[in-house]
């Protein structure tokens, strides 16, 4: 019997347990990495990007933020188009994480500008009233590029001197931001599933004055971080008296600016909200 | 030295007391990220932030509080079932240095932000490998005992324990490989998709070859030895072993669903975690059998108590683990407080009940007396249970709404909450989860004092006796 033999129990219970680590570990190698699944378009990280993402392992961010959206109505509608496993071949360690305390990073790439970056960044709280990210001041240091090139030979990624010589002067947060740009953006999904508000919308809450303090509220949650309390702008432009029709500022609010930074409200807002915020936009005035 | 028959229990004494200090930083760490969640102003950057303490929190508490009373455990185990002393003594201790070593510069090295991100296994290469000496020393000195045993058969405790050396083993080699850049920074080796799906092997069964096996082991040697009864079955435990180490393998891939790595591992890993449930209650069926005609002990025996609720929380963990497992279940709760609240009904209910019984029995009895308090000893025990109840609970709450909430969407299909309006309303629970925190560390205060106080008494008996 096995139980009077420990060196043959030993061994078959090796056996046993390298069928599941076998088929369910070792296999799915060959899958994962189906040239078909690949995307032209997904870059391997610049020197920059890179110690961008070691400082985001370096303060553990992965223990709150995932990047991994799912392909469920509640991830793609908050986050973004769903990950695809083409999207992650040259992140060594993953970083999809496991809990979010935070939101999904996956599509942050291009969502803020910088500037938007760096405010949060000092003080999270600014941006994010009762947010529970702790302030990331301290990143305003320079940033270490002993072991820059070791890293990107470790990695076999393609760089040039002009690569390495953009890192004089870097701050750990020029880093870091850097790297938050380049997550999720290497595939064109803010420009393809990009919202087109089409034809003529009329306002269903115009010069209804009922509707102007919950549209306050929304602006200061949403808005008021980048263009101010009062509307005088900050990291975006100021809104006062503003000239442009409510359709207009509807489908800049509900779709975004992809290249001038301004993010897409849409999504989180919906249609009945975003009409309160233009009819507030549209109510302030610089007298 | 004072060793009973010849057994090495020296080392033991100094595994189980070096496990509870370990034990309590992990649940200090705990108690403390548990107040940075819900008070941001607690973090103290640059090391004292959320992000790099989670990591010293799980490791001292898997690494330090866990493996450390495995080792002391398996050790005393061993010898009694083999009638054998320890291979090597010497080895042992040598083991035991290596430990506190290990476990002291994972701390450090984390709070400094050396850190691979792959959750259980982000110590950076050089701790790593001295982890992986420190687990050969162990495994040679325990399979060589366990090959000169005086004992011909081997009880099914000894399966779970080789089944343990070997799958530590297996799993952390093969998640651990690096690509290293400096002493103190390295990448893996694996990328993206398949970076994940290795983790996910090694984290699931990290819960298997750390969190089960081992506390298995020391549940079928403790239970009989607390009430003086034999096991209900052998043979049910023999099957519930060979189907736990064979199905586990298979499951990783349920931390990844709905993640960009194959479907069908994806469905793998839901069917066999949803089988698994099968060996896992054999072991609860086995434990509670064990007990016919013994149900007054729980009164009367607080080690029982320990141990009952201990298999008990492993019988709740092991349902609503495949429960989680399933895919529809687990896009409404994954990434939520949900996981947390189960989690810790695994390491607090089930391995650490187990843990505490096993040190209550062993201590008297390696130092020649009787345990200083059975009263403190029940205190313990409601404070532990209650703060982890109001722990898991709290959290599967906080889980579930936050779910709904994540879910709820508008007439026009558009989402109702942002994420932080999802956020903000986690704090109550958040709250609540940090006093439960409190009540446990208080429970673990109670155990520390009551061991502490069973040790010293026992010393100037010694004295006494020898004056």
């Amino acid at each position: 019997m096995i139980e009077k033999k420990p060196i043959i129990f030993l061994l078959l219970a090796t056996a046993t347990i390298l069928v599941g680590t076998i088929i369910t570990m070792v296999l799915p190698f060959r899958w994962i990495n189906d040239p078909k699944l690949a995307i032209a378009s997904v870059k391997p990280y610049t020197p920059l990007q890179l110690e961008g993402r070691d400082i985001y392992i370096r303060e553990g961010c992965n223990n709150c933020h995932t990047q991994t959206v799912r392909p469920l109505l509640s991830d793609t509608e908050r986050y973004g188009e769903y990950s695809k496993s083409g999207e992650f071949v040259y992140d060594q360690p993953f970083l999809w994480g496991s809990r979010r305390n935070g939101p999904d990073l996956a599509r942050i790439g291009g969502k803020y500008p910088d500037a938007w970056h760096v405010k949060h960044m000092k003080d999270p709280r600014a941006m994010v009233p009762r947010s529970n990210m702790p302030s990331y001041d301290f990143l305003n240091r320079p940033l270490d590029t002993s072991l820059s090139e070791k890293k990107m030979k470790a990695l076999k990624f393609p760089y040039t001197q002009a690569d390495l010589d953009a890192l004089k002067g870097k701050s750990e947060m020029d880093a870091i931001i850097a790297y938050m740009q380049k997550v999720g953006n290497d595939i064109p999904w803010r420009k393809t599933g990009k919202t087109e508000v089409l034809g003529e919308l009329k306002n269903p809450f115009q010069d209804n004055m009922s509707v102007l303090p919950e549209g306050q509220k929304l602006y200061a949650e949403h808005c008021a971080q980048c263009h101010g309390i009062e509307l005088k702008g900050e990291v975006g432009p100021d809104l006062r008296d503003m000239d442009q029709p409510d359709s207009k500022v509807f489908a800049t609010v509900y779709g975004g600016i992809t290249a001038g930074g301004m993010p897409a409200f849409g999504d989180t807002l919906g249609k009945e909200r975003t009409w309160k915020v233009v009819t507030y936009l549209k109510s302030v005035h610089k007298h | 030295m004072n060793q009973q028959e010849g057994y090495a229990d020296d080392i033991v004494k100094g595994f189980v007391i070096w496990s509870m200090v370990w034990g309590l930083v992990a649940v200090l760490v705990g108690v403390f990220i548990s107040f940075q969640i819900a008070f941001p102003q607690l973090n103290f950057p640059p090391y004292l932030t959320y992000g790099r303490l989670r990591p010293i929190h799980t490791n001292a508490g898997i690494f330090g509080w866990g493996i450390g009373s495995f080792m002391a455990f398996f050790i005393y185990i061993t010898q009694r079932l083999t009638r054998t002393s320890l291979w090597s003594p010497g080895l042992a201790k040598a083991q035991l240095w290596l430990f506190n070593v290990v476990i002291a510069l994972a701390a450090v090295t984390l709070a400094m932000g050396m850190n691979r991100s792959k959750e259980y296994a982000e110590l950076e290469w050089p701790v790593a490998s001295l982890v992986v000496v420190l687990w050969v020393i162990f495994a040679v000195n325990i399979v060589m005992t366990i090959v000169k045993r005086r004992e011909e058969q081997m009880y099914i405790s000894l399966w779970y324990i080789l089944a343990t050396l070997v799958g530590v083993a297996v799993l952390y080699l093969v998640n651990n490989a690096s690509i290293p850049v400096s002493l103190t920074k390295s990448y893996s080796a694996y990328a993206g998709a398949n970076d994940a799906n290795v983790q996910w092997w090694y984290g699931h069964n990290a819960v298997a070859m750390v969190l089960t096996t081992p506390p298995l082991a020391i549940f079928y040697y403790f239970l009989p030895k607390a009430t003086g009864v034999p096991i209900y079955s052998h043979r049910m435990g023999v099957i519930a072993f060979w189907s736990l180490i064979f199905m586990y393998l298979w499951t990783g891939a349920h931390h990844l669903l709905w993640a960009p790595v194959p479907d069908w591992v994806q469905t793998l890993a839901m069917a066999f975690s949803v089988m698994l449930i099968a060996p896992s209650w054999a072991a609860v069926f086995n434990g509670y059998f064990s007990m016919n005609g013994q149900w007054h002990q729980m009164r009367e025996n607080y080690l029982v108590k320990f141990l009952i609720f201990g298999i008990t929380f492993y019988g709740l963990q092991t349902l609503q683990g495949p429960s989680q497992s399933i895919r529809t279940f687990s896009a409404f709760i994954h990434f939520t407080d949900w996981v947390p609240g189960h989690v810790h009904m695994g390491t607090l209910g089930w391995v650490s009940l187990v843990l505490f019984a096993a040190i209550y029995y062993t201590i008297p009895r390696l130092y020649h007396t009787e345990i200083y308090s059975i009263g403190l000893a029940n205190v313990h025990f409601w404070l532990v249970l209650t703060g982890q109840l109001i722990f898991s609970i709290t959290m599967w709450i906080a889980g579930v709404q936050q779910a709904a909430m994540l879910n709820a969407t508008n007439p026009d299909g558009s989402l109702h909450y942002s994420f932080i309006e999802t956020l903000v309303e986690l704090y109550p629970y958040w709250h609540m989860r940090a006093l439960g925190g409190v009540i446990y560390l208080a429970g673990l205060l109670v155990f520390l004092y009551n061991i502490y106080l069973t040790i010293a008494g026992a010393k100037t008996q010694a004295a006494a006796q020898r004056a």
